[in-house]
């Protein structure tokens, strides 16, 4: 039998806090072959990045404390002194991270930031050292590496920037490369990009990975064998494609079931539910569709004609006008009563801008959008004030987007006394009936937004945004920076409140998945545009654009059995809308595919 | 690089004209007739009027502006009632002397005040820091006259180790520089302390130590140079203090310098005196911002190239 190359026995990490100590990893044991994958999985707080942490024993000493075994090669790295395991660090293990723009050094090349791992493990000369430098750039795909290798970090996207990290793991050709949540920061297709080049380059330098992500899509394209954790403690581990076929823990059970898998609503034609996951035993309920709340005739509550939103790029000391982003370019569509539109596209793409220009925190260039008829870009003072009571926004972060210093209560009655529809007394129990209507106790509105979980502060923002009575709602990547199961839970609500007050969404996201489990209909935007339109289960049954294509193959599919197809490396770049003063946007024609289905007939670029 | 540069020179001029316009008017506007003054107390109605009109004090006030700013171009300071002459020579002879004591103040101030805050950092909550964090506050809080006078007191006086006025040679710089620059060593040694442990807690410092590197390297390889670009900036701000504080230092230790000058101004009420060495005080501070600006350019790539 073949020695594995890290052996994790009782790995228990612990923290100082408060005088007492707390453990975030405890009794986690787990081997890793040669060659071989292993993917950590678990939700925020589980403990799965102290983990890889742990290994490489970078947690600060005067607070925390490692117990257990870690064997590297016979070797235990816990009894090993500092110095030692700095020639261990970058050597025989190698790490990447999560943050792909802040884990390079801004003020350092990043040709020396590569030559210095080398240099500082190997007796190399300068010389030496850069010109297999260059060849790691090569090796990474980075195009014109020779020319980049001077360059600073900030001239590099996050794709490219992750390029370069994983070249700095490769240097001295580790035997171990732990992955701390390598794609998560970046778009699915540059993700997709990553994930093939690391699967690429293992294979080539017979090296193993332990791969940590919260992400079941990802586990299933690339692990070999999965460990699940659960607050600390690893509840399951085995082959992934037996994690996925019979999972055997409550947990990981509730965790696939969370997964959204593209492709699951064939055969549906309206939104459907997550299943509802019993923790106890990880069974759920066979989700139903949402009953049609769709108004299809009758005038639409949002209509956007010919929407185009540009920003200028000022550069130079005297801020000369020297560029522009064409963030949106010629935009139309339409949002039905009780519909849900999904604008779906990567970073850039302007959908987030779309959302911004509708509710005019920013300044569209032209265009109109049409809320119940009246053109809310026209407005002015109190009847734009009126106008926005009917469109309501969701954002991303719900840490950022609550005041700290406010109460819950207050955050939600706020929007109520400032337009004057109620005195203090009502919008106090508006805001408690509220709470319960988004399913959190009407007590908690004398809490404070750091008193509660991130699900529930986007709870807390939707019962917010609720209390005009809106008839849209705009959620901007609202879901996207929750946990799996905390985000099938907010989704459930949107939906549940869809069918009983009869809301519109916007629902703008990069997420496929999710997209397609909750809309009615899909734009699918590229640089500013809408490429392709249409019902749901038009666009991802049959999607024409090459683009819409490009992104529905990019997305990780949570199914182990289709690990072999493995996909071509490429290193496009996503493109940029950032174009010169006398840029003419071309007039785009739409071709009928379906009714309702149009495909932009500009294809190139995709 | 070159264009912003250039930009940044062109402007000295522009403020310069501004800062004397601004000088001209509050020293035409303050109470006190210059003439009666350059005079003296026993002059007559007549030689006051004489002077006067020799001091072209007579003429209307745009005319003496410009008259003002094209002495100043040429050199011509006005009559100074000290000198009896246009003062600029005077001025200039004393302009090494504080240069001397700035230049020996921003050295101290570095190469103690610097080293002071990455040790700090580096044993963060450790005694050396406690240490460090103490003698920071206290010279924080000490006006530098008082502690001038202290040092004068206690190594002049007592021990006898050093000379207590002038410039006399290199031993009598060190406590004019002591005293000048205390209260930037803290400050820097503050800053740096600061900036450093936030940098420390950053990715990129991270992903140093995950390449192997010990806490050492990480620290002075990449942490500083990130560092250095808040800290240039503060301390680029403070210089200006530089060149206040030398005016109660030159006069403590008797410095031969340019701020000692201004106060005999301010005190026998030179007019253009003052006003000459305000004017030369105002193109200092310029240039230090115009070479903090290119120093921070240095060492922050993000601005080199855009």
């Amino acid at each position: 039998m073949t020695t594995p190359v890290l052996s994790v026995t009782d790995l228990t990490t612990s923290f100082l806090l408060e005088g007492t100590w707390r453990p975030v990893v405890r009794n986690v044991s787990f081997d890793i072959m040669p060659k071989e994958t292993v993917a950590v999985v678990g939700e925020s707080g589980s403990g799965k990045s102290m983990t890889a942490l742990s290994i490489m024993r970078l947690l600060p000493s005067a607070n925390s404390r490692i117990s257990g075994q870690i064997t590297l090669a016979g070797r235990d790295l816990l009894a090993l002194s500092e110095p030692q395991m700095q020639a261990v660090r970058g050597n025989d293990v190698a790490m990447i991270f999560q943050e792909p723009m802040t884990s390079l050094n801004p003020a350092m090349t990043i040709g020396t930031q590569i030559a210095e791992a080398l240099m500082w493990h190997k007796p190399l000369q300068r010389a030496e050292a850069e010109a297999e430098t260059l060849r790691l750039l090569e090796r990474v795909r980075i195009p014109a590496a020779k020319a980049r290798f001077g360059e600073y970090p900030h001239r590099f996207s996050g794709g490219m920037r992750q390029r370069v990290m994983i070249a700095m793991a490769l240097a001295c050709r580790p035997s171990l490369l732990i992955a701390d949540e390598p794609t998560t920061a970046l778009d699915v297709t540059i993700q997709a990009q990553i994930l093939a080049l690391i699967k690429e380059l293992q294979d080539e330098e017979d090296m193993s990975v332990l791969f940590i992500t919260h992400d079941m899509g990802v586990v299933a394209e690339i692990a070999d064998r999965t460990v699940v954790m659960l607050k600390g403690e690893a509840v399951e581990t085995g082959p992934t494609e037996r994690i996925f076929r019979v999972p055997e823990h409550p947990y990981t059970r509730a965790l696939l079931a969370a997964v959204p898998q593209l492709g699951s609503m064939t055969g549906h034609a309206r939104p459907m539910r997550f299943p509802v996951v019993d923790p106890a035993t990880g069974g759920s309920d066979t989700p139903e569709e949402t009953s049609d709340t769709v108004s299809p005739l009758g005038s639409p509550v949002l209509e956007v004609a010919h929407l185009t939103t540009r920003f200028d790029i000022r550069s130079g000391m005297m801020s000369r006008l020297t560029g522009r982003v064409h963030a949106v370019e010629n935009v139309s569509f339409s949002v039905q009563p009780g519909e849900t539109l999904a604008l779906v596209g990567e970073s850039g793409c302007g959908k987030s801008t779309i959302g911004r220009s509708i509710v005019r925190l920013v300044e569209a260039d032209s265009g109109s959008v049409l809320v119940d008829g009246e053109d809310i870009l026209r407005q002015k003072g109190r009847a734009l004030h009126a106008m926005r009571q009917r469109v309501q926004m969701i954002f991303q972060d719900p840490f950022a987007s609550l005041n700290p210093r406010m109460r819950v209560g207050d955050a939600i009655a706020e929007p109520l006394l400032q337009n004057g529809l109620a005195d203090a007394a009502g919008a106090r129990a508006r805001a408690a009936d509220l709470l319960e209507r988004v399913g959190l106790p009407p007590e908690m509105s004398r809490r404070y937004p750091h008193e509660f979980s991130g699900g529930q502060r986007q709870r807390i923002c939707i019962a917010r945004a609720l209390a005009l009575q809106p008839n849209v709602i705009i959620a901007d990547e609202s879901v996207s920076a929750l946990d799996a199961s905390i985000k099938a839970q907010v989704i459930n609500l949107m939906l549940d409140l869809q069918e009983s007050l009869k809301l519109a969404y916007l629902f703008i996201s990069h997420d496929m998945a999710v997209v397609e489990r909750v809309s009615h209909r899909v734009a699918v935007m590229f640089l500013g545009e809408i490429v392709e339109i249409g019902p749901r289960e038009a666009i991802f049954g049959n999607p024409q654009h090459p683009y819409t294509r490009k992104l529905l193959a990019a997305v990780p599919v949570p199914d182990p059995a289709r690990q072999g197809r493995r996909r071509a490396l490429n290193n496009d770049e996503i493109a940029s809308p950032v174009r010169t003063l006398n840029y003419v946007p071309p007039l785009r024609q739409y071709r009928n595919v379906s009714p309702g289905h149009l495909v932009s007939m500009a294809g190139d670029g995709a | 690089m070159l264009r912003f540069l250039a930009f940044r020179i062109a402007l000295i001029p522009l403020v310069a004209l501004g800062v004397v316009t601004i000088l001209f008017v509050i020293f035409k506007s303050v109470p006190g007739d210059q003439a009666s003054i350059v005079a003296g107390a026993t002059a007559t109605q007549a030689e006051i009027e004489n002077i006067r009109t020799m001091l072209g004090l007579d003429r209307p006030l745009t005319e003496q502006y410009v008259k003002h700013i094209v002495g100043l171009l040429s050199g011509d300071f006005g009559y100074s009632s000290t000198f009896r002459t246009n003062p600029l020579p005077n001025i200039m002879e004393r302009v090494p002397a504080t240069l001397l004591l700035m230049l020996s103040s921003i050295v101290v101030m570095t190469a103690v005040g610097l080293p002071a805050g990455v040790a700090s950092a580096a044993f963060q909550n450790r005694w050396p820091d406690y240490l460090i964090s103490s003698v920071v506050v206290a010279l924080l809080a000490v006006p530098n006259f008082w502690l001038g006078m202290i040092l004068i007191a206690v190594l002049s006086v007592q021990l006898g180790w050093l000379p207590s006025f002038g410039l006399t040679g290199a031993l009598s710089l060190i406590m004019p520089t002591l005293a000048l620059s205390a209260r930037l060593i803290a400050l820097v040694a503050r800053m740096t302390r600061g900036v450093v442990i936030e940098e420390m807690r950053k990715d990129y410092a991270r992903t140093a130590r995950a390449k192997g590197l010990d806490r050492r390297t990480t620290l002075t390889r990449h942490v500083l140079r990130n560092a250095m670009i808040p800290i240039v900036t503060v301390v680029g701000l403070q210089a200006g203090f530089l060149l206040g504080g030398s005016v109660v230092v030159e006069r403590l230790f008797a410095w031969p310098g340019i701020g000692d000058l201004l106060l005999t101004g301010i005190s026998v009420r030179d007019y253009n005196l003052v006003q000459g060495i305000t004017v030369l005080f105002v193109v200092g501070f310029l240039l230090i911002n115009l070479i903090v600006e290119v120093l921070y350019t240095i060492i922050n790539p993000r601005l080199r190239h855009g």
